[in-house]
């Protein structure tokens, strides 16, 4: 026994003892937990992507480079291409929006893509061979996103595709100037390494037929048929459908559209074909939209591009009349609703080339004599959960499927496919997404956060983007792309900013270590709180002790 | 101040840590085998910053001193929570005698020292507002006179705090205190009343003197650094939120030492041979009420008739950002 052990006597002959005999933890009222709440990024991500992860890998630098891209790729096998045309509400949900500006979440994901593609790095090998074989029809996002979810959890894939070329909108609908081509084909590619094959030329016409020779069937045909309206028009107008004009672009064969292009819609379409008639020497592309702003369902981004390129939008406008090259539009007002009515006051317009834009349908022929599955508002059913249509062993993700029709949202219907896919090839029962809690800014303490505004894509000079079809936004390069990363604030999860740690006036928390995070003392800890309160990230929670 | 300045990862100077940073840029308390010289099982209350200032201060110093520290205590706070008989939770040798006389101590002890040829051995003196300002201040001033080789260190707490919140001549004007209860036509504190240490401190122009705050770990323990490396008399003075004498939140203390810098009540600097040669400027600039609000000994300034004692804190808060340049417009 030492003499710091030794029990008390009286008076001045007792030797000193310390104080880490005496628990102050009894005190407490409250205890200070570590939580991991879900960022907002991640849950505003369609895709499914732990964003805050992948962040967190790339902040370490060249190092973490490899692990973030992995990271990425567990949800989203085409970090390249989604890095350039997602329309990425993860940074409209950013917490860093209260501070400075939102971190550029997808100039890092491309910067990672690009990187990923340049250093040759191979997708995860799949799990081993279940046996089982699943057809995709369809290679658009969704059905590339559910073929490679599929095989890597083991089984063996077919992709069918009508098209000539794999990659469905994003081959045939989004222009080359946001998405290069090589980019496309090389991710593509790499999926395809995973054992993944696709057969192109090949359209699927029998749902029959496929359940016959494949174990299950999942239908990502997406929705690639132009939907129409009614004008009147004279036999000498040209009127066409964005969408094939867009195709046929993508196919090598630019249409002749003249000097003067009007755009009827609204939609992320409209803007892509707007942008594309000046490149294809329109000196005038006029986007007729019969709403306003605030309804516009095009991303603002995208708005903001092809007026920086010189399109024109004429909002609150119906094309009632097309004759020769004139066409007649009428004024709208909105009513109590927001809904357009016409006002009875018309306009002329001359245009040589008028492109619809106003949706798009998917085609459905194969599901020609298959009452179980059931088709409303122009898209197949699903059960919400295991994305399953009503035939035992068929899926449906994507455009083809009920939800928003964007790519990223495709990617994250497309791995739920898969993973639905699995258990029901397992007979197992697919549990529901689990609802998270969220990191809200409220319980941020942005005081720590040194103000570092987002790193600015250099954007080609809008002048010089019309002439072609080179790729308009440029990637980040390395020490960009870190510092980007750096800005994120790892919303709700711990990254080891040593603060609680540091300002404990108990001592009573312990530093574990590099990657290992902290230990709270509860023998010690008074319950204080200032922990929680100076957490920059707020993964600390308050919670009353019960005793 | 200008003088710690880290990289931006992730978090930048204002975080204790980083994950991201070299060890060498780490502050003192960052690290996992810290000396942690005020160690766990002292009897503070719930969110004492003065715990949490003396740990940071005695930490620094003790590195700075490679381990040969001796640290002489006035009696307050401090003293109590950290040695209840036969407990001790100081790591360094350390000592108590009176309220008044622990410069008197420290000036012993560095004299001492001198005469054994052990200058090596570094000694520090600390205690509160009433060890400091009122009761010991004859001996903080003889040490300053004399030039002793001492760096004393006053936590600033506003009030004698363990023996019931008795007003001190650090408390400042209009604040509750259980010998200036908020009644009567000017409810709390007097104004007009009350000493400014560090610019006593600074009329005896000793060769450093500073004050800083538990809100930024960073130049405190900066300021440490610097007072170690100088010889002679320094001063330091840190402003200590008390949960239990304020009526704050334990878990604010951290928040209101920033409210107090970020509105201008508190002004953080440096000084040498009684020149101010240093101010650290507003960040994000803030309200007084947002200081004051939180604490309960000031609830009356937010009830009819306390207007004027609250526009008077306002001047207050402005007059020192005009005489310090806080919001940095002179240079």
């Amino acid at each position: 026994m030492t003499s710091h052990d030794a029990p008390p006597t009286l008076g001045l002959s007792t030797g000193p003892a310390t104080s880490l005999a005496y628990h102050t933890g009894t005190w407490r009222t409250e205890r200070p937990v570590y939580v991991e709440l879900a960022p907002p990024c991640s849950l505003g991500c369609p895709s499914g992507e732990d964003i805050r992860g992948w962040l967190g890998s790339t902040q370490e630098g060249e190092a973490g480079f490899e692990t973030a891209w992995r990271r990425l790729v567990a949800a989203n096998p085409f970090p390249a291409v989604m890095g350039r045309i997602c329309y990425h509400p993860c940074q409209t949900a950013c917490n860093r929006t209260d501070v400075d500006e939102e971190v550029g979440i997808n100039a890092v994901e491309r910067f990672l893509g690009d990187t990923a593609l340049e250093r040759g790095w191979p997708l995860p090998a799949p799990a081993a061979s279940s046996g089982r074989r699943v057809l995709v029809v369809g290679s658009g996002p969704a059905g590339l996103s559910a073929a490679y979810h599929v095989r890597q959890l083991g089984h063996e894939v077919v992709v069918r595709e009508a098209a000539a070329e794999p990659g469905g909108m994003m081959r045939y609908g989004i222009p080359a100037y946001r998405l290069p081509r090589d980019v496309l084909a090389a991710e593509i590619r790499r999926i395809e390494d995973t054992g993944v094959r696709i057969e192109c030329s090949t359209p699927v016409t029998s749902l029959d037929d496929a359940q016959a020779e494949f174990d299950a069937v999942v239908l990502t045909v997406g929705a690639g048929v132009a939907h129409h309206v009614d004008i009147p028009a004279g036999a000498a107008s040209k009127i066409v459908d964005a969408i094939d004009v867009l195709r046929d672009v993508a196919s090598g064969h630019a249409p002749l559209l003249g000097r003067r292009v009007a755009v009827y819609g609204g939609g992320n379409t409209a803007m892509d074909a707007a942008r594309t008639a000046r490149r294809l020497g329109a000196s005038e592309a006029v986007v007729v939209y019969r709403r306003t702003r605030e309804q516009m369902p095009a991303h603002p981004t995208e708005l903001e591009d092809a007026v920086g390129e010189g399109v024109r939008v004429q909002w609150l406008s119906t094309i009632s009349q097309v004759e020769g090259q004139t066409i007649t539009i009428e004024r709208m007002e909105l009513d109590e609703d927001g809904r357009p009515h016409g006002t009875g006051v018309f306009e002329e317009l001359d245009a040589d080339t008028v492109m619809l834009a106003v949706g798009q349908d998917a085609d459905l022929t194969l599901l020609g004599d298959v009452p179980e599955v059931v088709v409303a508002d122009g898209v197949v059913q699903v059960d919400p959960t295991t994305l399953m249509t009503g035939r035992d062993g068929v899926f449906a993700a994507g455009d083809v499927s009920p939800g928003s029709r964007t790519a990223t949202y495709a990617i994250g219907r497309g791995a739920r496919a898969a993973k639905a896919v699995d258990a029901w090839l397992a007979a197992r029962v697919l549990p529901a997404e689990p609802v998270q809690r969220e990191a809200t800014a409220e319980r941020l303490q942005p005081w720590y956060y040194s103000d570092a505004p987002k790193q600015h894509r250099a954007e080609l000079e809008a002048a010089r983007r019309v002439t072609g079809f080179e790729e308009v936004l440029a990637g980040l390069d390395a020490e960009h792309a870190v510092f980007e990363a750096r800005r994120c604030m790892s919303c709700g999860s711990c990254f080891e900013c040593d603060n609680c740690f540091g300002m404990c006036p108990d001592d009573a928390i312990k530093k574990l270590g590099p990657g290992m995070r902290y230990e709270i003392d509860y023998d010690y800890c008074k319950g204080c709180g200032i922990c929680a309160e100076e957490c920059p990230c707020g993964a600390i929670d308050m919670i009353p002790e019960v005793r | 101040m200008t003088t710690v300045h880290i990289p931006f990862l992730q978090t930048g100077t204002l975080a204790v840590g980083g994950r991201l940073l070299d060890d060498a840029e780490r502050s003192v308390q960052s690290h996992a085998d810290r000396p942690s010289s005020l160690t766990k099982g002292h009897r503070a209350c719930q969110g004492c910053a003065e715990a949490l200032a003396a740990r940071w201060v005695m930490d620094t110093a003790v590195e700075a001193a490679d381990g040969k520290l001796v640290v002489a205590n006035a009696t307050g706070c401090l003293e109590v929570f950290s040695t209840l008989y036969p407990e001790s939770a100081w790591k360094p040798p350390w000592i108590h005698s009176l309220f008044a006389n622990a410069a008197a101590v420290a000036t012993g002890i560095a004299a001492s020292l001198h005469a054994q040829g052990r200058d090596d051995v570094r000694v520090l003196a600390q205690g509160g507002d009433g060890g400091t300002v009122d009761i010991g201040l004859a001996a903080v001033s003889g040490m300053f006179e004399r030039n002793d080789d001492v760096l004393y260190v006053c936590y600033d707490n506003q009030g004698y705090m363990n023996t019931g919140v008795q007003r001190s001549s650090a408390t400042p004007a209009s604040a509750r205190t259980a010998t200036t209860p908020a009644v009567g036509r000017s409810p709390g504190q007097a104004f007009g009343q009350g000493k400014s240490m560090v610019k006593i401190a600074m009329a005896h122009e000793i060769p450093y003197v500073a004050s800083a705050t538990v809100a930024d770990l960073r130049d405190l323990e900066h300021k440490v650094r610097t007072a170690m490396s100088i010889r002679g008399a320094r001063y330091l003075h840190v402003l200590v939120p008390c949960p239990v004498g304020w009526g704050s939140s334990s878990s604010q203390s951290i928040a209101l030492s920033r409210a107090a810098v970020q509105s201008g009540i508190f002004p953080v600097v440096e000084a040498r041979a009684g020149e101010l040669t240093d101010v650290q400027r507003i960040r994000e600039r803030a309200d007084v009420e947002e200081y004051l609000r939180p604490q309960a000994r000031f609830a009356h300034l937010f009830k009819p008739g306390g207007e004027d004692a609250l526009a008077r804190w306002r001047a207050l808060a402005d007059a020192n950002i005009r005489r310090y340049d806080l919001l940095g417009e002179r240079s």
